[in-house]
């Protein structure tokens, strides 16, 4: 398939539909595996975290923060009060639960060493001898895959003691969540890994100075780390060229919804959200487009007449939304935006934490004003409420969990006005339905 | 025994791994929540005395996240994702079906005591959606007949003994 990139190769799924794709042995075999290991050992930290500044490799998992940069703000050689060293963690976060998005599921049950390596190089890279991955708890089949590949990886020489010859040691440890989408949020991510509720942490201190176990600790993705191999084998131009010149590489896109082919697509930055429902085989059932989610359900909505955006971080924020995990939800013409909107806005009111009220009580009004409109109790003022509410959450909390709430509830206010205004005219989606025979408004063919 | 010798076993192999004990309540309350289906109170107490935690640290842990049950379940738990994918793709339609084959609505329990229904936030499956879990397994691209078929399944595995929904557990072995 051509994408108009002369530059660009799949570089985490070439493989991932071929038959024991994930083997230690296949990934030996045929994709160089530990290959990038060998050579990051003979390099020296700094030397590893200059190639992936390098090489633009932005994180995954939805902020888009450039990844060596991160690295760069661990301690080299930080101690206690009593002068005695202290361990450095790398955490692996493996807690895939943004609506929409299920790329890092691929990468555990296809390509799993791919990570464990680009969690050892990070190790290196970081002075740290231990890794941990925090995986949704839900994966059980996908947490023993994994549990597998890094067993092997030991029995192999590429975890544990002196690997490689090379003196250094590296420790991988598998720890589960219990069902909680707030602990993809680092901090909450890191007090649920300490065995605590998954309550987001207030910064600073940022992870880097107290992360796990008060210990300095750096938190990447899942796909972030099953990037590192590539720049490190193939070297940090090759891997900056495919990409965008602030955003490096490729991306793993999880196109779900109304389409033909629902499935990940590890795309190059420079296509369009139209080609990206193309290489997915285009809208179902023939139908016009109505809107995209194109970064997990947090990302504001795009209407169809917008999809002319280009998938990379900065297009995107241009665009007033992200590229956030990836996640690209279609949705066409028959569906009802206030519904849809209203989807998002229940799970959000479920999983708020509750420790901000401005969070707890805002997901709760919101997903309740939503439902009132959708089920004929709306007004005209509650459409400026929504605006207000979303005003005192913003921003205003611990963590950006309650920014992502007014994501979808602002976007589907503002851009899809007009269906709030047919259902609050005409008593609630049921009786819009039963009035306009279908719910088809206005949406494009890609 | 609420909290059986071999989970504590169980995490005594695993203790080396962790800079503190606390770290362990996680997996202990998985592997309690396996064993014996939810999490009571008498679990709660025992895994405190365990972990040396107090039974509120236990408790407030323990509430704050939806696998771990605080009361008893169906031996089968069925839960519908209903999220934007999968509500897109029908989600709704398998939560019908599965309430009119069963007889109950989402949240409750069957009077035999087999089945739990619910609906959960996104499984990251949404690229086969609509999708569901039943017990520790996925299944995914689900239509209504299949749904069906799936609960007939599980209604003749239960009745034969066998395990049911947990394909790729080994008993014993952490994770």
């Amino acid at each position: 398939m051509m994408y108009n990139n002369e530059h660009f190769e799949p570089v985490i799924t070439p493989n991932v539909d071929k038959a024991g794709c994930d083997t230690l042995d296949f990934y030996l075999k045929n994709e160089d595996g530990y290959k990038a290991l060998e050579k990051a050992l003979k390099m020296k930290p700094a030397e590893v975290v200059d190639e992936v500044k390098k090489s633009n490799l932005r994180g995954r998992g939805g902020a888009g923060f450039p990844t060596g940069m991160k690295w760069s703000f661990m301690p080299a050689a930080p101690v206690d009060k009593d002068g005695k060293p202290k361990p450095k963690y790398l955490v692996c976060n493996a807690d895939e639960g943004e609506p929409g998005t299920f790329k890092d599921r691929l990468i555990f049950t296809k390509t799993p060493h791919r990570m464990i390596e680009g969690m050892i190089i990070a190790c290196h890279a970081i002075a740290s001898n231990k890794g941990f991955i925090y995986v949704r708890g839900e994966w059980f089949k996908e947490t023993r895959l994994m549990q597998k590949a890094i067993d092997d990886a030991y029995k192999a020489g590429y975890l544990g003691k002196n690997i490689l010859g090379s003196g250094f040691d590296c420790d991988m440890v598998i720890y589960r969540g219990a069902g909680a989408y707030i602990c993809g949020e680092e901090t909450a991510l890191l007090n649920s890994l300490e065995g605590k509720r998954g309550e987001p942490r207030l910064k600073p201190p940022f992870p880097a100075q107290v992360g796990a176990y008060g210990m300095p600790s750096c938190v990447n993705n899942v796909e972030t780390f099953a990037a590192v191999p590539y720049i490190i084998l193939k070297g940090w131009e090759k891997y900056a060229k495919m990409g965008t010149e602030r955003s490096g590489g490729t991306r793993l896109l999880g196109v779900s919804g109304q389409v033909n082919k629902p499935g990940v697509y590890e795309l190059p930055m420079n296509l369009s959200i139209n080609d990206v429902i193309q290489v997915a085989g285009g809208v179902k059932g023939g139908k016009k487009l109505k809107a995209v989610i194109p970064g997990g359900a947090s990302a504001p909505m795009l209407t169809a007449a917008e999809c002319g955006v280009l998938t990379d971080y900065d297009s995107l924020a241009k665009a007033g939304t992200m590229a956030g995990s990836g996640g690209v939800i279609v949705i066409d013409e028959t569906v009802s935006i206030v519904e849809a909107a209203y989807t998002l806005l229940k799970f959000y009111e479920h999983e708020s934490c509750g420790q901000c009220s401005q969070c707890r009580e805002g997901s709760h009004w919101l997903a309740r004003m939503f439902k009132r409109i959708l089920d004929g109790g709306g007004t005209q003022d509650d459409l400026d409420y929504i605006a207000k509410i979303c005003g005192n959450m913003a921003g205003q909390t611990i963590c950006a969990f309650a920014d992502a709430v007014t994501g979808p509830a602002l976007s589907s206010v503002k851009k899809f006005r007009h269906e709030f205004e047919e259902l609050i005219r005409n008593g609630g989606l049921e009786k819009t339905r039963a009035h306009t025979h279908s719910y088809v408004t206005e949406g494009a063919h890609v | 025994m609420a909290v059986t010798e071999q989970i504590k076993k169980t995490m005594e192999g695993i203790r080396h791994q962790f800079p503190t004990e606390q770290a362990l309540l996680l997996p202990m309350l998985h592997e309690v929540q396996n064993h014996n289906g939810w999490v009571s109170m008498d679990d709660m107490r025992a895994i405190g005395e365990f972990l040396h935690l107090p039974l509120s640290k236990v408790r407030e842990v323990t509430s704050f996240y939806t696998m771990y049950k605080l009361e008893p379940q169906g031996k089968v738990d069925i839960q519908i994702c209903t999220n934007i994918s999968c509500w897109l793709n029908g989600a709704d339609k398998l939560v019908s079906c599965a309430e009119k084959k069963l007889g109950i609505k989402c949240g409750e329990t069957t009077s035999d005591g087999n089945f739990t229904l619910s609906h959960v936030e996104c499984l990251a499956a949404c690229g086969t959606a609509p999708a569901i879990m039943l017990n520790e397994d996925y299944y995914e691209s689900l239509d209504t007949p299949q749904l069906e078929k799936l609960l007939d399944q599980a209604t003749s595995d239960l009745a034969a003994n066998k395990k049911v929904g947990k394909s790729t557990r080994v008993d014993g072995v952490w994770p």
